[in-house]
């Protein structure tokens, strides 16, 4: 039931570009925004499969609920929210543009390379810490103690640790470029779509 | 019919009505039956409310984020079963405002913990928690056994908890200074009112002090408390059964 509302959602938003796909390459915010969509789409499928016993049973407690959160914080809500941020600086403040549109595609893949890092590697976590929890021995007895599944997460750890620092990093490329966009400058000998466009097209 | 909806599209104010009838319709049906359903709390013999002592540790636990990292709810599953004990009741945390089920085991769950370790294992564990278990990242909280505990505003946190629905009686709220205060101390003249008024109450000095009751004191008394109320002997969960 709730992948119904979700999942509409999600298809509505991706079908909204139907027939300008092409703009995913020049135009951040619309990359942005599909990249957040996706993540919905993604996490919100997810959610409702975790609440199935069987499912929950493996997940709860665990860091997969920790990764899944953050596929749905960062993934969604942070980049519609880049996208929306990159489209409203400009008009705000009434600029022509971006200070530069280098530093977005900057932000987009180290952004969503940090994101990738951090949910899988809380996935593998989060999955192990779960089967080692209940793993039996050939005696029937609980094969780990608790402490050894806190040392088997460390490696995770620091691969969430560094994926969360690449997309903090991507953030901050974006202050400095909003920044410099407020401040009125445009970072020169960068190709703007405006004069791109204004390339007569093959006939 | 599939143009009506452009009469909510159109117009924000009837589109958040809707949304807000819609909501209110589904949260109506999923958590009013809660309140009159009589098999969300089991009826259980032996939880009572926080002694003064338990309550200033677990407004400790709380302060310190222990909830974070830590939960307390053992699930009825054979693995954590076996690993922490029986399974939680819903009554066990009936008088926990908020309750402290936690989302994330960073460390492992507290709901069975008291009793399970002697309290000069919990203060050297509070203190060095790696002297005890080399591979833990918890981190260390050694100032609790410096640290002179705040009773204050106990007799006001056991009114708070009065008011959103434990029952503590006036008796109880009177002494709370004085119960927190004994129970560090198992040659107090209050030894006996104390326990008739909590029941199954731990009596003694728990930080290996007793010069000083600590917030060391107030924590390990909760923590040895945990999950010990019930008595699984003589508790039958098939009369739950509805």
């Amino acid at each position: 039931m709730l992948w119904m509302p979700s999942w509409g959602g999600m298809i509505n938003g991706l079908m909204t570009l139907s027939g300008a796909w092409d703009k995913l390459r020049t135009d951040p915010v619309v990359r942005m925004m599909v990249v957040s969509v996706a993540f919905y789409g993604m996490s919100t499928f997810e959610g409702p499969l975790m609440s199935v016993r069987a499912v929950n049973a493996l997940s709860h407690y665990t860091d997969w609920t920790i990764g899944h959160v953050h596929s749905g914080a960062l993934g969604w809500v942070g980049y519609i929210s880049f996208g929306a941020i990159y489209c409203l600086v400009p008009w705000l403040w009434k600029r022509k543009d971006l200070y530069s549109r280098a530093m977005v595609e900057w932000h987009f893949w180290i952004s969503t390379i940090g994101i990738v890092l951090y949910i899988t590697s809380m996935w593998v976590s989060g999955i192990m810490q779960g089967l080692m929890w209940r793993a039996y021995n050939e005696f029937g007895f609980l094969q780990y103690s608790f402490v050894e599944t806190v040392e088997a997460m460390h490696p995770y750890y620091i691969i969430r640790a560094v994926g969360g620092s690449l997309f903090v990093i991507g953030s901050l490329i974006m202050a400095y470029n909003l920044y410099r966009t407020i401040r009125g400058d445009m970072r020169a000998g960068e190709r703007r779509p405006a004069e791109a466009a204004a390339l007569a097209p093959a006939e | 019919m599939y143009h009506r909806h452009k009469i909510f599209e159109k117009s924000g104010i009837l589109l958040t009505v809707g949304i807000l009838v819609t909501v209110a319709i589904g949260g109506v049906v999923e958590i009013a039956p809660l309140f009159y359903l009589e098999s969300t709390i089991e009826e259980v013999d032996g939880v009572r409310p926080y002694s003064p002592l338990e309550l200033a540790g677990r407004d400790i636990y709380v302060r310190e984020g222990c909830y974070v990292c830590h939960s307390q709810q053992v699930r009825p599953l054979r693995d954590e079963v076996e690993r922490y004990g029986h399974y939680s009741l819903a009554a066990e945390s009936m008088y926990d405002h908020p309750f402290q089920w936690g989302s994330k085991r960073s460390g492992p769950d507290l709901a069975r913990l008291g009793g399970k370790y002697s309290d000069e294992w919990h203060r050297q564990h509070m203190e060095d928690p790696r002297s005890l278990v080399p591979e833990s990242i918890m981190p260390p909280y050694a100032f609790l056994s410096k640290r002179e505990l705040d009773l204050s505003n106990i007799e006001a946190s056991l009114k708070a908890n009065r008011a959103v629905g434990v029952p503590y009686t006036d008796e109880m709220i009177e002494n709370a200074v004085l119960d927190a205060k004994s129970q560090v101390d198992p040659f107090s003249d209050n030894y006996d009112a104390l326990l008739a008024r909590y029941p199954k109450a731990q009596i003694r000095d728990f930080d290996g002090n007793p010069e000083q009751i600590t917030e060391m004191d107030a924590l390990i008394a909760y923590m040895q408390m945990l999950g010990t109320l019930v008595d699984f002997e003589t508790y039958k969960a098939e009369e739950n059964y509805r």
